[in-house]
């Protein structure tokens, strides 16, 4: 099947591609960009590893075409961090609170918390395992995820008050 | 099902010169022998409604819509579904938004389950479809899926069927031969098979508002978050002076479509929704059901359970009605 042209915005990048329509976006991100942060877990859109965010959404990059992305402005949890590599408040939250173990599910678990918080950035904890419900970590039990959600946010909301 | 990556993974190219001649692209050898690959297809993003059904009807070719894709995507990975064309909705703007419109809410068929949920004019009128979006899958996937790929799908572990048969939603489908409309009662055939024929894309679904102050509840039991019901039941119903004066009850995966329990509805009418009449309700509900034994429990089982969503989402709905 021929390829297709595509154009997209990757972590602030402007990106052009040559993508079969079968390709995925999670493939195109890893294999063709060398993005490799999103994973690649159970590839049936259960474990949220693949978790990107795509025009203000989270979704899971292996259950999108790379064409249906055409278009669209994608941010990884490679574009969380600032441009002289400090950490953003959740980077650095998931680091402080122990937030993961193996790592596997973690560039998903921060890049949904990231939506999470922009959408809603005063979150009980019962909203917090809600919004992460779509990602699952075999570590943690989540305790020191949610931990570190709820840090980062009252981090991030500190810088906020204190910009205001 | 088994899950199989090629053998030789090699190391990822990242030089976008060489995008051309990958050694993992689709189209090599190692791609066509895994089964989470879909098979070929021709995209194509319509932008307008008009063009997306002339390209669904383009003779001799097997075509597709796709609305969120998350229900056909992974269907495509496993080859259980191989369109030639794949016709991707997602720019149509005219078939998105909620609106009320002359005692209905009319709701196009690509507005997000995430659209629904943050919808302040369902919430007033119509909550029982936030009640239900807020339990289908999961956030990644409720910003994807849309109310007509749930609808459309023909899946019976979709959730958002039997609460239209409930509220007695009507489908609006348009094909080449123009627009006509289908009660969601009259929709439902058999495992992936509804009155929509081939070449008809579902652009809208009208709502009758219930009564102000109607009751609602949707109980759905699963095993864990993003799973299909091992049962689920919808109910709508109105009280008046601690009688029920209409009730509408319906059952989400117990048979090869969603079901409208009538009989199980009409057992409210007229009562006062006391214990025995909820016991009977649930009886009769239970009686029309069919599940088939699979990962989510026996027959048996999934019966029980069907007449404990029904008992559950009836005193609910009793509670929440004014």
């Amino acid at each position: 099947m021929a390829k297709m042209h595509i154009k997209l915005t990757v972590n602030n990048r402007a990106v052009e591609a040559l993508a079969e329509p079968r390709l995925l976006l999670i493939h195109l991100l890893r294999e063709e960009l060398g993005i490799t942060g999103p994973h690649i877990g159970c590839d049936t859109s259960h474990c949220g590893a693949c978790t990107v965010d795509m025009n203000g959404k989270s979704v899971k990059s292996c259950t999108v075409f790379a064409v249906q992305a055409s278009g669209a402005e994608i941010t990884t949890v490679e574009g969380l961090a600032g441009a002289d590599g400090s950490l953003h408040p959740l980077q650095e939250a998931f680091r402080e609170h122990h937030g993961l173990q193996c790592g596997f599910c973690t560039p998903g678990m921060i890049i949904r918390a990231y939506r999470m918080l922009q959408e809603n950035p005063n979150q009980s904890e019962a909203e917090i395992r809600h919004g992460i419900s779509g990602n699952l970590c075999r570590c943690t039990g989540y305790l020191t995820i949610v931990r570190a959600i709820r840090a980062a946010a009252e981090q991030m909301n500190r810088a906020r008050e204190a910009a205001e | 099902m088994r899950f199989s990556l090629p053998a030789k993974w090699e190391k990822a190219e990242t030089d976008p010169r060489k995008i051309e001649g990958r050694t993992r692209s689709p189209g090599n050898e190692l791609w066509e022998e895994c089964e989470l690959i879909p098979a070929p297809f021709a995209y194509h993003r319509p932008q307008s409604l008009q063009e997306a059904i002339g390209l669904l009807t383009q003779p001799g070719q097997h075509a597709r819509v796709v609305a969120g894709g998350h229900s056909l995507i992974p269907m495509m990975k496993l080859r259980l579904a191989k369109p030639e064309q794949l016709i991707d909705l997602q720019d149509l703007s005219e078939l998105r938004g909620i609106r009320s419109e002359s005692g209905a809410m009319v709701i196009g068929a690509m507005t997000t389950q995430h659209e629904l949920i943050g919808s302040e004019l369902l919430a007033a009128s119509c909550p029982i479809i936030r009640e239900t979006s807020l339990v289908i899958a999961d956030p990644q996937v409720r910003y994807c899926g849309t109310l007509g790929g749930n609808l459309a799908n023909g899946d019976p572990g979709n959730d958002m069927p039997a609460v239209m048969l409930a509220l007695g939603a009507v489908y609006r489908a348009q094909g080449a031969q123009g627009e006509r409309d289908i009660p969601a009662r009259d929709f439902y055939r058999g495992i992936y098979s509804t009155a929509l024929l081939d070449g008809e894309i579902l652009t809208a679904i009208h709502i009758p508002i219930p009564a102000e102050g109607h009751g609602w509840a949707y109980e759905k039991q699963k095993r864990k978050v993003g799973d299909y019901a091992t049962a689920a039941a919808a109910v709508v119903m109105t009280m008046a002076s601690g009688i029920c004066t209409q009730a509408a009850i319906a059952l989400t995966n117990l048979a090869d479509t969603p079901l409208l329990a009538q009989h199980a509805g009409e057992a409210l009418v007229g009562s006062g929704v006391d214990e025995a009449v909820i016991t009977e309700a649930a009886r009769r509900a239970q009686g029309i059901t069919s599940p088939s034994a699979d990962v989510r429990g026996p027959v048996d089982f999934r019966v029980h359970v069907a007449g404990v969503m029904v008992r559950r989402a009836i005193a609910r709905a009793k509670q929440r009605a004014r």
